[in-house]
């Protein structure tokens, strides 16, 4: 166990390390920092005091684990079209974007699990038909466009849930604000978390049908049910226990998944979180917010990926055995 | 490996070639086992039709619109946000209104499916070329070149397509600059799908490349001296190619979701070259007032597209796949 958690943490930095890499070359190479800092009037020399001053003439080794030690104190520089800390953009806009890819990923798996589980049981009801042509068309429709139906229907036609924006939020400690206190903030909250986290639903829930119609395949549940054990406890003690493993996994994938395209859920919706700066960020080619972005995201990735593995050591006992 | 896309492979083969299909080779195909699961599945068939229709739409487009939505002579702005005709105040020319700039939105939707499916198609081509490519490197290979191959996939792996294609999008846009861009945007666009798809061809290709180069025809091809290169693109290539033609289609419809997401984001396709996914951009900005069409046809089209798309793809992976036979 512990070999292996040393093993994955060991790639996890590697993968970090390489994320840093790329995130460095583009903060030092894609355009120059100097000339998006300052304007056209200032002198050569005065430029050239700019960069003796950020450190831009020292060695690019150096010049790297500047960069590192820096991002490792949340220092990502300064961005170029708010003219403000990074790290201070960031953290306004974290608890957005977190509440949102919280309350979507509970929706997703709210109604993703019990679906599946009932198209999984019962295969060739018409519910479960239904359940399987609605995820068909979860799947092929655009997130965005989701969003868009989402908002012509509840917000333009039927007026009844507000389109853009977190509606009013209370301060929570000195930085954390949050939608879930008040009424406008939860009702803003509904329409963005159903769109963000529908794909996540129908992928859920398709992939605990397909392990349940395999799992019920299978001779242990053939001979509980020979045993004379009631459905009940056939189908969730048995069944759904072993149809978990790769739920967890999607499930914790997915979330990193989420997090991401909050990005475009939150430009349909003007959701003030950390998507909608990046979306900005690449408009606007703001290097400090895109390079800072990519690593905390990266981070975010890693993390899951690697608590994923570990619980996936944790519920299935065969991988503790005989792996290399 | 199933029997039918070795034949597959060997009928693309052919063609390549230049040699001539032998005489029974359409009652093969329409005698196969294949075909006949094709025709048994309803859902199938509907989706290869509708597929069929709407690339034809798309294609045939410059002929078969009523109007050129590119051609600045025809279009007025006198005719801006016309409603569809079964509204107050439409126009008969007009079938699914207007946007707002007075161009015919059913035109504009078979020109825009046209940019959609060509960014699609080429961006596959791209990606498969790519993933291609270094899967049979990797799989062959072997050793340090197939561990940098393959751990440059898990990196890359770890992140949603998407937002390696943003990232691309948004270093590209600080290379070129933004006067540039609308030059530059169709092959931006291509490169960022491309490198954001290819992983899963490598990872495929590299696999099933390991499986043939043991088997005796690859010692064979190495005994008699030939060189790496012709013993990958010839011998190994050919029979490795059928599980990519299945994540070929099923990408697809990926890239062409991608691509419109970018469009929409206004990171893609300009608005002089609109594809569906910029047509929604431009329309979601006149949703609030109460012009729903001109966000809601191209949108209806993009997910009709993909739909037919997808279950083809479904469709050809379950039936390529003897497990599930």
């Amino acid at each position: 166990m512990i070999g292996f958690a040393t093993r994955r943490f060991v790639q996890a930095m590697i993968v970090m390390l390489v994320v840093a890499l790329l995130s460095f070359t583009m903060f030092r190479f894609v355009g120059d920092p100097v000339n998006q800092m300052v304007g056209i009037e200032t002198s050569l020399e005065e430029r050239e005091a700019l960069r003796e001053r950020l450190g831009l003439n020292d060695p690019i080794p150096i010049q790297f684990y500047n960069f590192l030690s820096k991002a490792v104190r949340f220092d990502f520089g300064t961005s170029y079209q708010f003219r403000q800390p990074v790290s201070d953009l960031f953290a306004k806009r974290i608890p957005a974007t977190l509440e949102l890819s919280f309350t979507s990923a509970l929706f997703a798996l709210v109604v993703g699990v019990p679906m599946g589980i009932f198209a999984g049981l019962n295969r060739e009801s018409p519910i479960s038909k239904l359940f399987l042509s609605v995820s068909l068309i979860g799947i092929s429709l655009p997130t965005f466009f989701i969003g868009i139906l989402l908002i012509f229907l509840f917000s333009v036609t039927l007026q009844w849930l507000p389109s853009f924006g977190r509606g009013e939020t209370v301060q929570i400690g000195s930085w954390w604000t949050t939608g879930f206190l008040t009424v406008s903030g939860l009702k803003a909250l509904i329409l963005p978390s159903i769109t963000l986290g529908l794909y996540q639903m129908t992928l859920i829930m398709r992939l605990i049908r397909a392990e349940m119609l395999e799992v019920i395949r299978t001779d242990y549940i053939k001979f509980a049910r020979a045993r004379g054990l009631p459905d009940r406890l056939v189908n969730f003690r048995h069944a759904l226990k072993n149809t978990l493993v790769p739920v967890v996994t999607i499930t914790g994938l997915q979330l990193g998944s989420i997090i991401a395209f909050a990005t475009i859920t939150e430009t349909v919706f003007q959701w003030p979180g950390m998507g909608l700066l990046f979306l900005q960020a690449v408009q606007n080619v703001d290097i400090p917010i895109m390079s800072a972005y990519l690593l905390l995201t990266a981070f975010m990735f890693v993390a899951i990926n690697f608590i994923v593995d570990i619980l996936y050591f944790l519920i299935d006992p065969r991988l503790r055995v005989g792996r290399p | 490996m199933p029997t039918v896309s070795n034949e597959e492979a060997k009928a693309a083969v052919q063609d390549r070639s230049g040699v001539q299909p032998t005489p029974g080779r359409m009652t093969r195909i329409v005698d196969s086992d294949f075909f006949h699961a094709f025709l048994r599945s309803k859902v199938t068939v509907v989706a290869a039709c509708g597929t069929l229709i709407l690339f034809l739409l798309a294609f045939l487009a410059p002929w078969i619109a009523p109007h050129n939505p590119f051609d600045l002579a025809s279009i007025s702005i006198m005719d801006a946000r016309v409603p569809p005709v079964w509204m107050d105040y439409s126009d008969p020319r007009f079938v699914l209104g207007t946007d707002d700039q007075g161009r015919d939105l059913l035109s504009g939707i078979f020109y825009g499916m046209r940019i959609s499916l060509i960014v699609g198609f080429c961006s596959v081509a791209a990606a498969a070329v790519i993933g291609i490519t270094l899967g049979l490197v990797a799989g062959y290979m072997g050793g340090r070149i197939d561990a940098i191959i393959m751990r440059i996939a898990d990196v890359q792996l770890t992140f949603p397509a998407i937002l390696i294609a943003l990232l691309i999008d948004g270093i590209a846009n600080g290379i070129f600059g933004s006067l540039d861009r609308d030059v530059f945007a169709f092959y931006i666009l291509i490169v960022a799908l491309a490198l954001s798809f290819w992983v899963q061809y490598a990872r495929t290709v590299r696999g099933s490349t390991m499986v043939e180069k043991s088997k005796e025809y690859v010692q064979a091809a190495r005994v008699i001296g030939l060189p790496s290169v012709i013993i990958m693109a010839r011998h190994i290539l050919p029979n490795v190619m059928g599980p990519v033609m299945v994540i070929a289609t099923i990408n697809l419809a990926l890239a062409i979701v991608t691509e419109a997401t970018l469009s929409f984001l206004g990171v893609g396709m300009p608005p002089t070259q609109p594809s569906l996914g910029t047509l929604i951009a431009i329309g979601n900005d006149f949703l609030y007032s109460g012009e729903w069409w001109i966000a809601i046809f191209p949108g209806v089209a993009l997910a009709l597209l993909v739909l037919n798309v997808n279950l083809l793809g479904d469709w050809l992976r379950d039936a390529l796949n003897p497990k599930l036979r």
